[in-house]
């Protein structure tokens, strides 16, 4: 009788084993993300940008949100105070402090850094963001489902949300352009960018140049590119006259942002060997537990 | 165990309405009347989240302090199911109750805080398996059909020969009847299965609970950002299970006029202290190897935060849950239970919301009128249902002398 019950027991704990193995191999589906050797990116020289915040008009407009005539786009006075991108502006415009020549203060233009390993793709409940072979971080409309897990994620604190939208609010972040590209235009910041300050192309030829650049110009340029190793790479790749902190640039590793919670997620569900194997502990510990009738616990 | 000392779960016979659950009532119209406004005009009319701070109470208190919170379930169907410690039956069904109610209202908590919440089933359909909040999402929902699968026999337990449907329905009395029982029969075969899955549910997300936060990196005060995150929630998962089932039998029983069962929660509480001093030892450990001590030298919120949720939340009953005096006296033994529970709902909102340090930011998040009367009337139904529940169901277990109750479950045989 027992042995006939070890042997159900059995069975349904290997049925369930099986459903969750088949389920692990089901999740691996997970959302695009493709490394394309000849993905695309864009060198942001701050030494060469002159702050004419052209490329926020040109954005605001080739992305068909609200914005005021490009003449308005003179006023400096929004410099005073530090900008980041939101859901009404994909690319902002920032101005800080030149030590070595006062009257020529640097200005950053920032958007979302396109990461080679992008947190907000690892993330996303629902795989609404994946990157493309273009090099572009895409997000999906239908998929998502606005939990803002990308928001908490991104190194770069890129994704904005749409606060005060009832129905359908949106993350709102910089496409690359990927609309446009796929027609053959430049990005449109790419296109406006009177100073030469955007330089688009596929992206490991980007590092060389800039590379180059700093090597060249060593009195222009602090050493090292700022996205070439941080978080594992970025496409947008950045070259800076002041230390790249003194820029507001975060802080950041080199490893990938999604390194370590990946190999903790996959650790934990190796195959689902680890729940399987807890599974058929607890199942012998309740067996052995279990209340015997008696003449049949003493073997 | 006491032979003499039988105990049965019969449904409450006592008036529902009280001056107090009139308060709870109000606060309850308060929060779904904020709720409303969230509905119609967007998280941001009602929240002072931003672009900089994402995720506030609703995350921290609603989901994350929800969850573990509910801990108490998966931790006695352990104690009395699987290791079949028949003393404890007693706490499992209201324990069972909590964690069904609790999870409900993490889900409803999820809901209201996404942008989209009529797009809640998506995570069924649209997988990534490299997502901590996917694999979070997926368990909870599995684990709450599984609540409530639990829940089900009592649910027959309470009808079966008492199903009497008004008027020309009564024909039907008896094959609603037949139907009862063959479920009950046939829940009765499998739902060691349940049982046992829910316990291993539970460990899997509340781990990931823990693993969410990783990812955001410096973005994290280091005192609470670690890589061991996810073993220290389950740490703090498992030891608050046993509290909290103290902290709500003895609040039960204040409410319904009678004694607490001591003898079963002075052994909880026994229990519960090296359980806290194994989460202790490794909260302390890592913050030894990580070297974060030294942000506890500068005085700002989170050096304070991060102190009283190891000093008042952990220490303090851990050094309270191992005297025999405290284990005794039942105002004391409910201090250190609700102290336990406080500090483990603190962890969650310092992991989830005061250590959340962006880069950029424009000043600090503390949560709106809006957000705090959304989680209070959350908390306030959760307890009125609660307490139609235990009227309606037999959950809680009173002194009964003839019985003995039929509440296990073990693998068959
Ligand atoms: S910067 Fe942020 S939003 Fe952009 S790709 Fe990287 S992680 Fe994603
Ligand atoms: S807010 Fe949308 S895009 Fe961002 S993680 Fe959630 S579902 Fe994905
Ligand atoms: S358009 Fe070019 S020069 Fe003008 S602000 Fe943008 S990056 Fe700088």
């Amino acid at each position: 009788m027992a042995r006939l019950d070890r042997r159900e027991f059995l069975k349904s704990s290997l049925v369930i084993g099986a459903g969750l193995i088949g389920l692990s191999t089901e999740a691996q589906a997970g959302p695009k993300n493709v490394l394309s050797p000849d993905r695309m990116g864009v060198l942001v020289d701050t030494t060469a940008c002159i702050g004419c915040r052209n490329c926020e008009w040109a954005c605001k407009t080739a992305h068909d949100l609200p914005t005021n005539p490009l003449a308005s786009y003179q006023d400096k006075s929004v410099f005073e105070k530090m900008r980041r991108p939101d859901d009404k502006a994909l690319t902002v415009v920032n101005r800080y402090a030149n030590p070595k020549d006062p009257d020529a203060p640097y200005t950053v233009k920032v958007q979302c850094m396109h990461c080679d390993h992008p947190a907000c793709v690892s993330v996303c409940i629902v795989g609404a963001f994946s990157k493309q072979e273009n090099g572009a971080v895409v997000w999906d409309t239908d998929k998502c489902i606005g939990c803002r897990y990308c928001m908490v994620a991104c190194p770069f604190q890129v994704p904005a949300f749409e606060y005060e939208t009832a129905l359908k609010p949106n993350i709102v972040k910089c496409d690359f352009c990927a609309a446009r590209r796929q027609g053959g235009e430049l990005p449109a910041c790419v296109e406006t960018c009177p100073a030469e300050a955007l330089t688009y192309g596929p992206r490991d030829e980007l590092v060389r140049i800039a590379r180059d650049r700093t090597k060249r110009y060593p009195e222009r340029y602090v050493k090292g590119v700022f996205g070439e190793y941080e978080v594992g790479g970025t496409g947008w790749i950045y070259l800076a006259g002041v230390d790249f902190s003194a820029l507001q640039f975060p802080k950041l590793g080199n490893n990938p942002a999604p390194g370590i919670s990946e190999s903790i997620q996959h650790g934990i569900f190796a195959y689902f060997v680890p729940p399987v194997a807890l599974y058929a502990l607890l199942g012998a510990l309740m067996w052995v537990s279990k209340d015997w009738p008696e003449g049949e616990d003493e073997e | 165990m006491t032979m003499d000392h039988f105990t049965k779960p019969t449904p409450i016979q006592k008036k529902y309405l009280t001056p107090g659950v009139i308060v709870l009532i109000l606060l309850a119209l308060n929060g779904l009347a904020f709720l409303a406004l969230r509905l119609f005009f967007g998280i941001g009319s009602v929240t002072n989240l931003n672009n900089q701070y994402p995720w506030g109470i609703w995350i921290g208190i609603d989901v994350a302090g929800g969850v573990a919170l509910a801990a108490g379930g998966f931790t006695t169907a352990a104690l009395g199911h699987v290791m079949n410690r028949k003393e404890y039956h007693a706490v499992v069904r209201p324990a069972l109750l909590t964690a069904m109610l609790g999870y409900t209202f993490v889900a409803l908590g999820v809901t209201i805080d996404i942008g989209r919440w009529y797009y809640i089933w998506h995570p069924i359909v649209f997988w990534n398996g490299t997502s901590a909040l996917f694999e979070v999402g997926i368990c909870v929902t599995i684990y709450a059909t599984v609540l409530y699968t639990e829940f089900l026999p009592i649910v027959t337990e309470r009808f079966i020969g008492h199903v009497a449907l008004p008027g020309p329905l009564s024909r039907l009395d008896g094959v609603i009847d037949k139907l009862l029982r063959a479920l009950e029969r046939g829940l009765s075969k499998v739902m060691f299965i349940f049982i046992i899955a829910g316990v291993v549910l539970s460990t899997l997300h509340q781990s990931s609970l823990g693993t969410l936060m990783v990812i955001a990196g410096p973005k994290m005060h280091p005192l609470w950002q670690t890589p061991i995150l996810p073993f220290l929630f389950l740490l703090s998962a498992i030891s608050v299970g046993f509290p909290m089932v103290i902290f709500e039998s003895m609040l039960a029983a204040r409410s319904f006029g009678m004694k607490p069962e001591m003898a079963i929660l002075s052994k909880l509480g026994a229990m519960t202290a090296p359980l806290l001093g194994i989460y202790l030892a490794f909260k302390i450990g890592d913050m030894f190897i990580r070297e974060t001590f030294v942000y506890l030298t500068v005085l700002n919120t989170q050096s304070v935060m991060f102190m009283l949720e190891i000093l008042l939340g952990v220490v303090v009953p851990l050094r309270m849950f191992l005297s025999r005096g405290v284990l005794k006296s039942p105002p004391l033994l409910f201090i250190a239970a609700s102290l336990t529970v406080m500090g483990v709902l603190m962890n969650r909102i310092n992991n989830f919301v005061v250590a959340y340090t962006p880069p950029y930011s424009f000043g600090s998040y503390f949560p709106s009128i809006g957000e705090v009367s959304v989680t209070v009337g959350f908390i306030c139904i959760l307890v009125l249902i609660y307490r139609a529940a235990v009227m309606i169901f037999p959950v809680i277990s009173l002194p009964d002398k003839t019985l003995s109750p039929r509440a296990r479950y073990t693998i068959r045989g």
